[in-house]
């Protein structure tokens, strides 16, 4: 089982996690920015966490057999702290980096003015630089704000179908869909989706434009959950190519829409006698 | 060591040249008006194209993409280093493998510094090229050569080697240091320590 995680925040995880994930089938993933848990208090954070995405994160991956792409944006949370919208004046340099396959996570967390203007600039920003979005659905309100966030990708620029509608459920899968949007579900060990419920919305939905990710973070969460439905993807009846559609030619799909997709990669051990991350004396 | 244009456009597709012309042209106009105004977060188009030449060359071309741009731009050291803090891990290689061009004195060194703290080895092996073999003070020399057997970047990568490490008493404690820590653990040593031990024997003893 070959496997690509469109949506996993490795800056958070170990490498014993890198070591799981390449076991479990893992090859790609795409890191997309996001708040910390502790709030930034400059644009220089991002610029520091932007360049992390951009180099070293990447670096760690490769030890490990997995190519590492990143989304890049001011998140939603952080878009309402006067100190922290500035990164949007900086994007621009930062949207032209090879390893940059969309714009994101944008959309909203509490649907505030400060937010529209956000989600709307970016969206901009995405449009401009041929990039697709990854868009965020809120937690709280959550049809609401797909409604909205909808109604803001309809006025902008850039079409639906070069947006991925992450954080989809049961409440929001069907117009999320007639959006035209492609389909994103998180997996996790308690809240949003897990495998059992995804596995109910693919038979009822179909795997077209259907994306699955861990979205593991520094909270509770599980970077092998990609592998864990699609094993119960296979125990429910689905095909081999059913698997292989949506753990990896869709999110394939999805960011090749950016045109930088590199997928080949050497095995790990390949690139250093040692096979870990090098920090001497090891 | 920098391939000239004309090899360059030699090994590249039809689209690949006509971009590397444009930005080509783009660098070289930067270097006639070096006061393009820019905004602190905005950037000049040849350094867009800079940061973008992976995809659009081919990612086996990307070195000698960037530095071919840096040369026709004229980049200096204040260039270099914003360059530089800009770049991903790939543009930031790129600068380093330019400086001994580009950079007559010892300025750039803070970026060759900056390089040898990461523990990204594509930046390790760029930043103990020749810029650093002319420019680096030997203690900080020394503990890039040891942070190359560290980390697992071959001794090939760190040029001059011989010449600076001829002699190099202080090289060789360290050395012998790290294969005695190293022993002390059960680990075996890094292939090339003993090499780059023996280069440390004075030249009468050689």
């Amino acid at each position: 089982m070959r496997i690509f995680d469109p949506h996993i925040h490795m800056t958070s995880r170990t490498t014993d996690d890198y070591e799981a994930m390449y076991d479990a089938g893992i090859r790609a993933l795409v890191e997309p920015s996001f708040w910390l848990g502790q709030p930034r208090t400059s644009p220089a954070s991002f610029f520091d966490y932007f360049d992390a995405l951009l180099g070293w994160e990447p670096f760690r991956a490769a030890q490990y057999g997995i190519a590492h792409h990143c989304t890049l944006a001011l998140n939603p949370k952080e878009a309402n702290d006067p100190r922290c919208t500035p990164v949007l004046d900086a994007l621009p340099r930062y949207l032209v980096k090879d390893s940059v396959v969309a714009v994101g996570e944008i959309g909203y967390d509490s649907m505030t003015p400060a937010e529209d203007t956000a989600l709307a600039a970016q969206l901009q920003l995405a449009a401009d630089h041929g990039l697709p979005a990854l868009v965020h659905t809120p937690h709280r309100d959550k049809l609401a704000g797909l409604r909205r966030t909808v109604d803001v990708i309809r006025e902008s620029h850039l079409p639906p179908e070069r947006v991925l509608l992450d954080h989809l459920n049961e409440t929001t899968v069907k117009e999320a869909c007639d959006s035209g949007a492609w389909l994103g579900f998180s997996i996790y060990p308690d809240t949003k989706m897990d495998e059992d419920r995804m596995v109910a919305i693919l038979r009822s939905h179909g795997t077209e434009r259907v994306l699955v990710n861990s979205a593991a973070d520094w909270g509770k969460s599980d970077p092998l959950k990609t592998r864990k439905v699609g094993d119960a993807m296979l125990a429910a009846g689905f095909s081999d190519d059913d698997v292989d559609r949506v753990l990896w030619r869709n999110p394939v799909a999805f960011y090749g829409l950016s045109g930088r997709l590199h997928l080949d990669l050497p095995s790990p051990g390949a690139l250093h006698e040692g096979n870990s991350i090098l920090r001497g004396g090891e | 060591m920098t391939t000239t244009r004309d090899e360059l456009a030699g090994r590249l597709g039809a689209a690949a040249r006509t971009w590397l012309d444009e930005a080509l042209t783009e660098a070289a106009h930067a270097a006639d008006t070096p006061s393009d105004p820019t905004g602190p977060y905005l950037s000049a188009s040849w350094e867009l194209r800079f940061a973008s030449a992976g995809r659009h060359c081919g990612p086996e071309h990307a070195d000698s993409v960037r530095i071919l741009l840096l040369h026709q731009a004229r980049a200096g050291t204040d260039t270099l280093t914003r360059l530089y803090q800009h770049g991903t891990a790939a543009e930031r290689r790129a600068v380093l493998l330019a400086l001994l061009s580009l950079v007559p004195g010892p300025e750039a060194l803070p970026l060759v510094a900056d390089a040898l703290r990461t523990n990204d080895t594509r930046l390790v092996a760029a930043a103990v090229g020749p810029y650093a073999a002319t420019h680096l003070d030997q203690h900080s020399w020394r503990h890039a050569v040891l942070k190359c057997l560290f980390t697992g970047v071959p001794v090939e990568a760190v040029a001059d080697l011989p010449r600076r490490a001829r002699g190099d008493t202080a090289l060789a404690r360290m050395l012998a240091d790290y294969a005695d820590e190293r022993s002390a653990a059960g680990r075996p040593l890094p292939a090339d320590l003993p090499r780059v031990l023996t280069l440390t024997v004075p030249p009468e003893e050689s």
